[in-house]
């Protein structure tokens, strides 16, 4: 059990998809059940994978390693660590939840729709659980493919493009990362005389600085497209806009965490250098993400247009809190990478079950649901107040770390960012005041359901993550611990490590003044040591 | 110098069976040969018509099995005109094979259209023959006899569709730029032979040194000219204006069979007059690196534009042709084997994509535009998933074989540390991504107002379809065979 327990949760999904091809197409109650009990099922598994997970322990855990493409060394190696586990276990509840929440609003093609969602589930979960940069590579691409799939098909009227868009933007990237796979895979065959692409060993490849500039700006824009970093964000809109609610939910929280899980796992250790010299520009486009997406979300006329745009945003707290390149900054980014898969999903989802009451979206149709609506009025607060970050909801930890983080690290930078979360209360509260306050002022919204039982059932579960988190984190952050202490460790490589090859001499000279270097901790001496 | 031992040994292995006169080696050649007599013969029994793609296909198994029989033999026999090795081989295997698809994916086509008529079966045949002569010799004149059979019966199937103009052109535009080719490859080969004083590759190599400080300029002369000639076979550009009317206006199982056949033959005689008898000419690698580049980007941004499928195919397969030239510029065991490789795996996705294609055709009033797939997935579901399967492995995305044909390419590129060769091969591929993926949309995201008549239902048809479709997905979890059987197809070079 120890060593496929990986592999079951990864694959679990795809069994589901095996029987629903066999299920009839009319069938749609079976299908329904077949997926979310599929799902489900998953879901108790990764809670198990929780449980059987060691938190103090260092390394990755419940590994599997086997040969698979023998002629290039490539294996199918499984196994992760704190951060892998969290973002596990969200794209589990998020998948659950996401495959309820399309009870009632899929309509046409059911089949095809829980197919695509099983499959994407499958990617996903690939993706965090692989230590092989090529299953990691498939996993990656393959998820494009139910996803692109769910837009076109069941989304908005704009789907077409929006899912085109989707996917072209995507491979772009994710084909220069493919090259700089392969790049890497020699460079470790000539250091070491195998072929392989496990991501522990290529740990221990030194690469010169000009090559980690290269590779990390490869990996890097692969990324930064998924995060989505300003400015490779303009297919994220059209995205998230046309998906149908659970695409939406699962774009936002999970597909822009793959970005961000791309950086801490491959970027930052492996390329060391290159993420010092990096940094700056990064930082810097993370901060414009925060503001930018917080005054765009600002002006949006359509409610799930702005949870889109906030995403942006709050994807740059999680880029400038890692880049911080410290333990609070990398402790805040991985606790918001899920945080935002919680809030943001919970507001796509609350997005998507008035859309299903009224057919619009757009602001100026609501006003004064509170009074019709009580409950979901309440529900709707709660995740507003966690998206923007107040005390005792899971998004105050996160900014908080971040925050505390990106201020040590520079303050410039820590003000700029602190001024996103003001921005974010006033876009969220706004909005929340023009939905929800004042008169009833559309006929239409004056016999307003409030929600169901089903609806009820998928956001309490997401509540209760708000305030759990909110409250103590602590399981949370402690399981992160040692592998974000193992993160930061690789990073500091680049001074330590590799003090006596020829490239460190040259990479000095190269950046003599480089300011981002004190965020390490390398004081004045180190450097001259170095020269 | 270490290329001229490796000469000589290869020469001394076959020595003492290359004078004799070696039935055995064309055993296969022979078995396609009298199968498709014995259905030339069936003009005097018309009766037994019916009966010739049956005895076709036999002819192919009994060709398949002596084929199966000389893997991992090497031999060489008619003077040293002809040459088995597992390179050669492993060609006539994959002829073979396309040469089956082809038939069945034929079969139901050529009834529909009223053009069926046994002579088809036994063009195919002897097209085929032509090509498994071209990948087992060293000799470039027998090279240039292979091509001539293979292409002379293809000239005839490109027009089979007598009563359509368009296909009356094909046939016409393909006998005319095939003639055009054949006369510079000749021109090459006379250049080689006066240069070399012989039309032995085997031979070249061992006096390579002295032939290029005595007639270097001759020598590369012919060839270039022979790149020429075979450029218009592989459809390489510049050389590629024949491709999209060809294919659009030949019947389209032989549309697959052209982008799949004769490509898969003259990349085979390519590899091994460039990659052995020329390995050491410098020139070609530059030469090789812009006519990848050409192709692939031209290729693949006219298929951009596309609204017939075909069209669209024609184009695309001209792009793949680009990635195949790739690893020729590349060179080496690895780029060779992934070569192959390539081959194989675009085989079988580009069968698979035709056969829909075809399928869709034997609707009455079919023209294969994008318009008419609209539609397709709530019509015939598992219809356009398997054609979306095709176009997502044209596209090389994992954990299609498509992928996986493409990783080995580009990973040999790589290594070889040809990375801007490798970017801008990437970035043809993320263009190819737009256009295959319109197929996709067209079929699952949009819907069609008319009425089409559902699709015939053709057993010989659903065979190619499960065959080609397990052959894409398996092979791109568990490529190890194939990746073995293309790397051990080396064997020759080594």
């Amino acid at each position: 059990m120890e060593d496929t327990i990986l592999t079951l949760i990864t694959f679990f999904p795809t069994i589901g998809v095996l029987l629903l091809v066999m299920v009839p197409k009319e069938r749609h109650d079976s299908i329904k059940a077949v997926a979310l009990i599929i799902s489900f099922v998953t879901m108790l598994l990764s809670f198990m994978l929780w449980s059987m997970f060691d938190p103090v322990a260092n390394g990755m855990q419940l590994e599997l390693d086997l040969p698979w493409i023998v002629s290039f060394g490539i294996h199918y190696h499984m196994g992760i660590d704190g951060i892998s586990l969290v973002l596990i276990v969200m794209t589990t509840i998020l998948s659950v939840l996401s495959i309820l929440s399309s009870w009632r609003s899929i309509t046409k093609g059911v089949k095809g729709f829980f197919i695509s969602m099983l499959l994407l589930e499958t990617g996903m979960l690939g993706v965090f659980c692989s230590l092989d940069l090529f299953m990691f590579y498939v996993f990656w691409e393959v998820m494009l493919v139910p996803m692109y799939f769910l837009i076109g098909v069941w989304g908005g009227p704009r789907r077409i493009y929006a899912a085109i868009k989707f996917v072209l933007f995507t491979m772009f990237g994710s084909l220069l990362m493919l090259v700089a796979i392969l790049y890497v895979l020699f460079q470790y065959q000539a250091f070491s005389g195998e072929y392989s692409f496990d991501m522990i060993k290529l740990l221990s490849m030194p690469i010169p600085y000009r090559e980690q500039l290269w590779l990390f700006g490869a990996f890097a824009l692969a990324f930064a497209i998924k995060v989505p970093l300003w400015p490779f964000h303009t297919w994220l809109p059209d995205a998230h806009v046309e998906a149908p609610t659970a695409g939406s939910v699962i774009l936002a929280g999970v597909l822009l965490k793959m970005g961000t899980y791309g950086f801490l796992r491959i970027c930052l250790p492996m390329f060391p250098d290159a993420t010092m010299t990096y940094l700056p520009y990064i930082c810097v486009l993370s901060l414009i993400a925060i503001i930018y997406g917080a005054l765009v979300a600002m002006v949006q006329k359509d409610v799930k247009s702005l949870v889109a745009f906030s995403s942006v945003s709050h994807m740059g707290f999680v880029m400038v809190g890692m880049f911080a390149l410290n333990f609070q900054g990398l402790q805040g980014s991985v606790l918001q990478m899920i945080n935002h898969g919680i809030s943001t999903g919970a507001l796509f989802l609350l997005v998507g079950m008035i859309y299903e009451r009224r057919h619009t979206r757009m602001i100026s149709e609501f006003g004064g649901l509170a009074k019709v609506m009580p409950f979901f009025a309440a529900v709707f607060m709660i995740i507003t107040l966690s998206s923007i970050g107040l005390p005792l909801t899971n998004g105050f930890v996160g900014e908080f770390l971040i925050l505390l983080g990106v201020f040590k690290a520079n303050s410039v930078y820590g003000i700029v960012a602190a001024s996103g979360v003001i921005l974010s209360a006033c876009y969220m509260l706004w909005m929340y005041q023009r939905v929800f306050f004042g008169k009833v002022t559309k006929p239409e919204n004056e016999r307003l359901n409030d929600l169901s039982w089903r609806e009820k059932l998928i956001m309490v579960p997401l509540v209760l993550l708000v305030f759990w988190i909110g409250i103590y984190p602590q399981p949370l952050l402690e399981r992160m611990e040692p592998a974000v202490k193992q993160v930061l460790q690789h990073v500091s490589r680049a001074q330590t490590v590799r003090m006596d090859e020829r490239y460190q001499i040259q990479k000095v000279v190269h950046h003599p003044e480089n300011p981002t270097r004190a965020m390490c901790g390398l004081t004045q001496g180190d450097e001259s040591c170095l020269r | 110098m270490g290329d001229e031992v490796v000469a000589l040994e290869y020469e001394k292995m076959i020595d003492f069976t290359s004078a004799s006169i070696n039935f055995e080696l064309i055993y296969s050649e022979i078995s396609l040969l009298v199968a498709a007599f014995l259905i030339l013969l069936t003009a005097f029994q018309r009766h037994l018509a019916r009966l010739a793609p049956l005895v076709a296909l036999v002819g192919i198994a009994v060709s398949f099995y002596f084929a199966l029989q000389q893997w991992g033999n090497q031999m060489s026999g008619f003077f040293g005109m002809i040459t088995c090795d597992d390179f050669g081989t492993a060609f006539k295997l994959l002829f073979l094979v396309v040469a089956a698809l082809t038939l069945l994916i034929a079969h139901r086509f050529l009834i529909v259209k009223r053009i069926s008529s046994p002579e088809f079966y036994a063009l195919l045949l002897v097209s085929t023959m032509g090509m498994m002569v071209m990948a087992n010799t060293t000799d470039l004149l027998v090279m240039f006899l292979g091509l001539e059979i293979m292409s002379v019966p293809l000239y005839v199937m490109a027009g089979y569709a007598r009563r359509s103009l368009a296909s009356n052109e094909a046939g016409i535009k393909y006998f005319i730029m095939g003639a055009f080719a054949s006369a510079f490859l000749l021109l090459g080969i006379a250049f080689v032979f006066g240069a070399s004083g012989t039309t032995d590759l085997r031979q070249i190599v061992a006096d390579y040194s002295f032939i290029v400080s005595n007639f270097q300029n001759y020598l590369y002369a012919g060839a270039a000219l022979i790149l020429i000639g075979f450029g218009f076979k592989i459809a390489a550009v510049p050389f590629h204006a024949w491709v999209p009317d060809v294919y659009h206006g030949a019947p389209t199982p032989v549309t697959a069979f052209f982008s799949v056949g004769p490509k898969a033959a003259g990349f085979a005689v390519m590899l091994r007059i460039f990659l052995f008898g020329f390995e050491q000419m410098e020139m070609l690698t530059e030469l090789f690196w812009v006519l990848a580049v050409l192709t692939m980007t031209v290729g693949n941004i006219l298929a951009l534009r596309q609204n017939n499928v075909k069209r669209m195919l024609a184009y695309s397969s001209i792009a793949h042709a680009g990635y195949i030239l790739v690893a020729l510029c590349v060179g080496g065991n690895d780029a060779m084997s992934a070569a192959v490789f390539y081959l194989v795996a675009y085989a079988m996705f580009n069968l698979g994509a035709f056969a829909v294609i075809v399928l869709l055709e034997t609707r009455s009033g079919c023209k294969s535009d994008f318009s008419e797939l609209s539609g397709l997935s709530s019509s015939a579901p598992y219809l356009s998933a398997v054609l979306a399967l095709f176009m997502f492995a044209l596209a090389g995305f994992p954990p299609t074989v498509g992928f996986l044909g493409k990783f080995y390419i580009f990973s040999a590129a790589v290594k070889s540390g040809y990375i801007l060769l490798t970017v801008i091969a990437v970035m043809n591929s993320f263009l190819s991504v737009y256009y295959y993926l319109r197929i996709v949309k067209t079929s699952y995201f949009e819907t069609f107002e008319g009425t089409f008549a559902p699709a015939p239902y053709s057993p010989a048809i659903m065979v190619v379809l499960f065959i080609t479709a397990v052959g894409t997905l398996g092979l791109g979890f568990f490529p190890d065979r194939v990746l073995e059987f293309s790397q051990s197809a080396l064997f020759a070079f080594l």
